[in-house]
């Protein structure tokens, strides 16, 4: 099975403040495969976090472009956009973004709310993401009453309601420690398994290692890329 | 975006937000709540002041006084009395004048009115039947004064509510005879008024009255109604009138004091001029009251959608649509302001009844009440307010980009 999910050429980015207009992506190319397990690293201004909300259609580009799955995502209009990463794309971030007053469950939950999925039957299919990731027993606790650890998990479990095609993860065990983030990674290898391309974005290089293949980019530009051996291959 | 998913998503946003949803609640409730207070005040001091106008809004009353300016030979300090002659003399210059009568006030105390043993001191009031139409008497049983009654000198009388409530208590007291000053007189009618010192009364013919308690042809009072004049026409009549009274009994017509009037329909006027001008006023106030408002839900809602952008990043990045943030901050708004203005109107109007039920009617104010349909109507507006108050900040919101929205902190 070798069918591209991600599919970039000449990609093109440029943020303007003032006057000032910065080149953030200078023409990426890059392919990833279904059921792969990719890191992006770089240092910070290598535009990796710009590479990562293009793929997830939460920003736009200039130039090139982007296919998720066969479809060119391209200039989307916003109902367009929000069906999309409806629909295929999962996120997790750093900060892990869950709504404050809503609990575990209801967060997991809300994906499924922009499907138009009736609650009972989206808090039901909550439970069983929350089950997956060992949290059946906080599913009634709000976001503040949970450990770094915890809501990152929610938010993974979130992230795979919908069933999506591709996860993107920015920075995803950055607010956490050397331990959680062991925790969170094999959490993601076990979802990788499952056949869902996963994207992480890290600028930890333990982090990094614990998936098949690292794209280093730099000033807006891929450096290297390689794949690793001691990783097991699925695709 | 009207299916049950979304309401329940609102409810349970706003059951999350207690102190929020609260906020809003209550500068809605409260913008309404005064303005209901506001209105139903206006309307019962209205209501307080134009109930003293009881009687015929066109009726006039002319009374003579006494002289103070010295004319045709006369010295001053002479008492003018009208008399039979003089109410002739003005029904027949003056067509427009209707229900021409005397009164003749036979004050209570002097007289004592007994039925069986009944006795009290009402007060006893000789007219023409003219005069039951200036009062503006309700009937409540029986029939009023005829001109058969005055032609024939008949001994009846009409007894106000609480004079019947005194001495007949249950009884019916028509075809039942009272006694005024150990006089019999026959009970034909009994009748109500707006006020309860114009029912503690009986009203006799004038006829007899000038035969049997004050002999000769004095009528005190006299009153009559100017059908459909306006107030510049019957003011123009009521001076001519005077002029040709004080010719009649020689008296100087710049003698303010010799002759004296009441047009109660230039009263009444003055009084309508001066509620619209109140009303105005209240008016004014109540549409600020309601800026006032609005501007709080519309502060409430800028805050509240600034609050609320990091969320709405996450709920877009989870493929939310800008129309359903729209949805959901408009709804909300809706839902509150809606709900707040209901209850702010049904709390203002309840106080008002409650005063008017507990507080006793005065001369300046009673049965404060709002008109209903300005109720609902400023209810809908300020809901109304309320969701446009959330739709600019709303649509500014839904318009962040996610990313944007996902890095505010």
């Amino acid at each position: 099975m070798s069918q591209s999910i991600i599919r970039v050429n000449q990609l093109h980015k440029s943020y303007i403040t003032g006057s000032n207009s910065l080149h953030v992506l200078k023409g990426l190319d890059i392919d990833i495969q279904q059921g792969e397990m990719v890191s992006i690293m770089g240092s910070s201004g290598s535009g990796k976090s710009t590479l990562l909300n293009i793929l997830g259609i939460l920003d736009n580009y200039d130039k090139g472009e982007f296919y998720l799955g066969d479809t060119l995502i391209k200039d989307l209009n916003e109902k367009k956009a929000a069906w999309y990463r409806n629909k295929m794309i999962g996120f997790v971030f750093q900060s892990f973004n869950l709504i404050t007053f809503k609990n575990a469950m209801e967060n997991v939950a809300l994906p499924l709310y922009y499907q138009k999925v009736s609650r009972k039957k989206r808090n039901r299919i909550a439970m069983e993401y929350l089950e997956k990731v060992g949290l059946t027993e906080w599913a009634h606790h709000l976001p503040s009453e949970l450990s770094g650890g915890q809501k990152q998990r929610v938010a993974i479990a979130r992230a795979l309601i919908n069933n999506p095609k591709v996860i993107l993860a920015d920075e995803p065990t950055g607010a956490l420690d050397t331990q959680t983030s062991y925790e969170v990674m094999e959490l993601f290898h076990e979802i990788n398994r499952s056949g869902i391309t996963m994207i992480i974005v890290t600028h930890e290089n333990d982090i990094a290692e614990k998936t098949e293949r690292i794209i280093h980019l730099k000033d807006g530009v891929i450096e290297k890329e390689y794949k690793q051996n001691h990783s097991i291959r699925y695709a | 975006m009207l299916d049950l998913g979304v309401w329940q998503e609102i409810l349970s946003t706003m059951r999350k937000n207690k102190l929020r949803t609260f906020l809003t609640s209550f500068s809605v409730f409260w913008g309404i709540f005064i303005l209901m207070i506001l209105l139903g005040s206006g309307t019962g001091l209205q209501k307080g002041v134009m109930h003293n106008f009881s009687d015929a809004m066109n009726s006039v009353w002319l009374w003579g006084g006494r002289t103070t300016i010295a004319h045709a030979g006369y010295n001053t300090g002479r008492q003018i009395s009208f008399k039979n002659d003089d109410l002739e003399f003005i029904s027949n210059h003056y067509e427009a004048l209707e229900n021409i009568s005397g009164r003749i006030n036979l004050w209570g105390g002097a007289y004592s009115t007994n039925y069986r043993n009944e006795y009290g001191d009402f007060g006893i009031q000789a007219i023409n039947v003219g005069f039951q139409t200036t009062e503006n008497l309700k009937l409540t049983n029986g029939r009023l004064l005829n001109f058969i009654d005055i032609e024939k000198y008949r001994k009846v009388a009409i007894i106000g509510r609480i004079v019947k409530e005194r001495l007949f208590k249950e009884e019916n007291p028509v075809g039942k005879y009272v006694n005024i000053n150990k006089i019999p007189f026959l009970v034909v009618g009994v009748f109500d008024d707006v006020h309860d010192g114009e029912v503690e009364r009986l009203y006799i013919p004038i006829s007899v009255a000038q035969k049997t308690f004050r002999p000769g042809t004095q009528i005190g009072t006299m009153t009559f109604t100017c059908g459909d004049l306006s107030v510049k026409e019957s003011e123009a009549l009521l001076e001519d009138i005077k002029v040709k009274l004080a010719n009649k009994h020689k008296v100087d017509p710049e003698d303010q004091s010799a002759l004296g009037s009441f047009n109660a329909l230039k009263e009444y006027k003055q009084m309508q001029a001066l509620f619209a001008g109140i009303k105005l006023f209240v008016g004014i106030i109540g549409v600020f009251t309601l800026i006032a408002g609005i501007v709080g839900v519309s502060n409430i809602m800028l805050i509240v959608v600034k609050e609320r952008t990091k969320e709405f990043g996450i709920r877009k990045a989870l493929g939310a649509t800008p129309r359903s943030i729209i949805g959901l901050i408009i709804l909300e708004a809706l839902i509150i302001t809606s709900i707040a203005g209901y209850l702010g109107m049904l709390s203002g109007i309840s106080l008002l009844e409650l005063i008017a039920k507990n507080m006793p009617a005065s001369e300046f104010f009673r049965n404060p009440g709002v008109d209903f349909n300005i109720a609902i109507g400023s209810a809908i507006l300020i809901a109304l307010a309320g969701m446009l108050a959330g739709f600019v900040p709303a649509r500014r919101a839904s318009r962040i980009k996610p990313i944007v929205a996902l890095h505010d902190e």
